[in-house]
Order: C-alpha cells, then structure tokens, then sequence
C-alpha cells in the first residue's frame, strides 16, 4: 500500500516535470514528428490487420446467434458498426498498443536510464522527463484517434467480407451501419481513446524512466508497463463509460 | 575551480561520504581514486547533483551549486562537460547528430556554423569524417572519443569524467588519458577525473584525492603519491606486482 502510494506521488512528479515548456521548439518538433512514425504509423499494419479479423468475427457471430426469423438481417451491421464504435476499437485496440507501444516506450527509456543517456541529458542541463516524455504524450493524443478512426473503418470492411462468407446481404449490412446512427458514440469513443493514449505512454515512461539496475530490469519494467497499462485502460473504461454514457 | 566543504552524504543507514573537503583546481587534471565502493562516484554525482547531499557545500568558481534551484543548477551544468563511463552517447543519433545535440538545443548557430563546431571536436580527439557513424559502429576507444568531443563541444568550464579508461586496452587508455590532459590545459577547464587505473594516475595525476572509506584520506601529486607513507593509499595503489616494483625502485 505503501510502495502503490510512492509510486503514485513519483508519477505525480514526474508528470510535473513532464508538462513544462520545451526547451527547443525545433527540437521538440522533430522528437514529435519521430514519435508520430514510431507509435502512429508503425501500429497502423497491426490495427488494420487485428480490425479486419475481428469486425468479420463479430458479423460472423451475430448471423449465428439471430436465429428468429423475424429480426430483420440489418441489425447485423448495426451491432457490428456499434461494437466497433464503442468497445472494440477504442478499449480493445487500445489494449494491444499497450502492449506494442507501452512495452517499446518503457524498454527505450529504461535502456536510456541504465546506459546513462538520461543522466547525460540532465548534466547538459536539459529536463529529460520534459524532453522524452512530452513528444511522446503528444504524439500518441494525435495517432491514436486516427487509428481508431480506421480501426472502426477497417472493422466495418472486414464485418462486410465476414457477412458476406456466410450469406448475409450486402444491402442489409449497409442498411443497418446507417440505422439509427448516434453521431455522439464517435465523440466517445475519440474521449476514451485520448484518455487511453495518455495513460499508455505516461504509465510506460514512468516505468522506463524509474528503471534501475541493468538488462534484467529494463525488461521487468517493460512488463509491468504493459500490465499497469492494461488495468489502467479496463478499469478508466469503465469509469467513462459510466460517466459519458449513462 | 571547483571547492568542495565538508560534504556528508549516506543512503538508508550506510554513510557513503563523510566531512568529505576538497579543492579542484582550475587548469589541471584533478583525480578522485579509491576502491570501488568508496564513494568516488557517488561525489562524482553529488558534484553534477545527480544525488542531493546531506549537508555541506559544493561551490563553482564562487557560486553554491547546493542551494541554487533546479533552473539555476541547469544553467551551471550547462558549463559542464561530462564524459561518462560508458560514453552515454545516444544511440539513435549519429556521431554528427550527438555532437550537434548541446548546440542545438543551447545556441541559435546555424547548421552550417554547428557543423564546423562539430568537425573542430572531431578533429581534435582524431575521429575525422566519422560523422554519419552510429555509436554501435564504433570501438570502445572511439566511443569515449566521441562522447569526450560531444563534452567539450559547447566550451565547458569543467570537465567531468566517470572512469574515462573502463575496458579500454591500455594504449587506448593512454590516448584518452593524453586527450583529457591537453584538453584541460588547452582550455584552461577544471577537470575532475574519477579512476582507479593507476596507469592514469600516473600518467595525468597533477592533484590525486584519494577516498578511504568516504573520507579524503590523503591528497597530493603523483611524485608525493609514490613516495607516500601513507598504509591505506599503499595498499591501493601498490597492489599489483608492477607497481610495487615501481615502489621500491
């Protein structure tokens, strides 16, 4: 209890060493645009890959499951287009680039931190949390709506072949992604995300940026970064969800 | 010049500095040796305020690092070249781009002006054209080169050197340490070298502070330094059979 509550006021601090004013804008500039590549484009091959599957897979299972007769065919498309919206892109995608891009973020600052690059930042007189971290926040509050944005698009694909391989109408999916369409479940689901973006990359720097020792730790504090990233992500869910939504 | 006063520092209940007073001189390869775990790197690290001290007082050149703030302290730091153990060069960068870092996050130098900066450093630790190298192409003597040229690239006033020599073979050792001795009188800087390689000691030690158990337990020049009585320095520093021979010719 008592180590959570330091880590917890460590976090704290070093977040307020994180939110100050970059030194060099050019040179902030350049690290964001870097990390922009990094954790944005990068993850765009695995969000549209992990999308495709499972927007077919939720069609898929909806055809199986509506076995009344009297349920019209276009609800498949609705229920796809909103599990998509509302759960899957935003907290399932947002769990896997915990995993990809919290476990790179920890594993490249912890290696800075045993190798002494951080040390060397601060004798040069610079804020190391500042000049890492920040790009770093900002770049992911950027990417990861867009990845969103497409991994709801590219579900929706997916959900059409998925349809399609079991005998569901085209016509009928298309009519029930334009049902009843709540334009405030996109809002939503950009909220979560951003709030998921942040907790990400701030959670996986301080665990990079905590690290001591050597190889062995860098490693330890990439996976508790990946963890705590995770439960982080469900349990924030969760209180959006309940706060945004009901 | 760097002065150190009555510095006391411990970790938990184990005191790693204790009344530790020095002066570093201006202009000359000043040396902290002493074995491993005797809190060389430690004030090394309280110098740079890496570690926050307990009590004392760490002055550069009239001005109490200790008890200036974090905006204050980054100002003095950025007079401070360091050059650590294992280079620290950053390992994304190129030769050319680590290099250039302190300029272009300190100066409004154009590129053209950083760049001529960048090839002067390289010149003079003898690394030319290595600019587009990365640090995992270099050797280990090429590393500290570097790192020695990224530390003297924004014209520090103190130069500070974590085991400059670590896992170089010792010609390359005596180039490093040759580099670090001109450097220092060529700039006129204050340098702190941290080592417990003798061979360093004996080839740039102009003023030697030797810690024993966290206190300065005999300071002098390498000519006192052989001719010492001193039981513990002995035993540190005439451990090997070349240098007891040394010792009794």
């Amino acid at each position: 209890m008592i180590k959570s509550l330091k880590n917890l006021g460590d976090y704290f601090i070093m977040m307020k060493k994180v939110m100050s004013k970059p030194e060099k804008y050019s040179m902030f500039f350049r690290q964001l645009k870097l990390e922009i590549h990094k954790i944005g484009l990068d993850s765009v091959g695995i969000v549209i890959i992990i999308s495709f599957f499972i927007g077919a897979v939720i069609t898929i299972q909806q055809y199986l499951n509506i076995e009344d007769p009297l349920i019209p065919k276009y609800l498949i498309g609705l229920v796809t287009r909103d599990a998509l919206i509302l759960e899957f892109s935003p907290t399932m995608i947002g769990l896997i680039l915990a995993g990809k891009i919290g476990s790179n973020i920890s594993s490249e600052i912890g290696t800075m931190r045993v190798t002494e690059q951080i040390d060397a930042l601060e004798i040069m007189g610079i804020n190391s949390a500042s000049f890492l971290v920040l790009p770093k926040i900002i770049a992911s509050i950027i990417s990861f709506p867009i990845l969103i944005i497409l991994s709801v698009s590219i579900g929706i694909i997916g959900g059409l072949f998925g349809g399609q391989s079991v005998g569901v109408l085209t016509s009928d999916f298309i009519q029930g992604l334009q049902y009843e369409f709540i334009p405030f479940y996109v809002s939503y689901s950009i909220i979560k995300t951003v709030v998921f973006a942040f907790l990400i990359t701030s959670v996986s720097s301080y665990f990079g940026y905590h690290t001591q020792g050597g190889a062995i730790n860098v490693g330890i504090s990439s996976t508790k970064a990946v963890v705590y990233s995770s439960i982080f992500i469900l349990i924030f869910n969760f209180i959006l969800t309940d706060l945004i939504l009901s | 010049m760097i002065v150190v006063e009555n510095i006391y520092k411990q970790f938990g209940g184990n005191k790693v500095l204790n009344d530790v007073s020095f002066t570093f001189e201006q202009g000359k390869t000043n040396l902290i040796i002493g074995e491993s775990g005797s809190g060389k790197t430690t004030l090394l690290k309280i110098l740079i305020g890496l570690h926050e001290l307990d009590s004392g007082n760490i002055i550069y050149d009239g001005r109490v690092f200790n008890q200036m703030k974090l905006k204050e302290k980054r100002q003095i730091r950025q007079e401070i070249g360091m050059l650590f153990q294992g280079g620290a060069l950053f390992d994304y960068m190129t030769v050319e781009e680590n290099i250039m870092f302190p300029l272009t996050m300190f100066t409004d130098q154009s590129t053209e002006e950083k760049l001529d900066r960048v090839n002067f450093c390289l010149k003079r630790v003898n690394l030319e054209n290595k600019n587009e190298l990365l640090p995992a192409e270099l050797s280990g003597g090429m590393l500290k080169r570097v790192a020695i040229a990224r530390a003297i690239s924004m014209n520090p006033r103190y130069l500070l050197c974590d085991e400059p020599n670590s896992g170089l073979d010792p010609k390359t050792a005596i180039l490093i340490d040759n580099l670090i001795k001109e450097i220092t009188e060529e700039y006129n800087i204050t340098t702190i070298v941290n080592t417990h390689d003798m061979n360093s000691v004996m080839q740039i030690g102009e003023k030697i502070a030797f810690i024993y158990e966290g206190s300065i337990w005999w300071e002098g020049n390498k000519e006192e330094l052989i001719n010492s009585n001193n039981m513990e320095l002995n035993e540190f520093v005439f451990a090997s059979e070349l240098f007891k021979r040394l010792k009794k010719s």
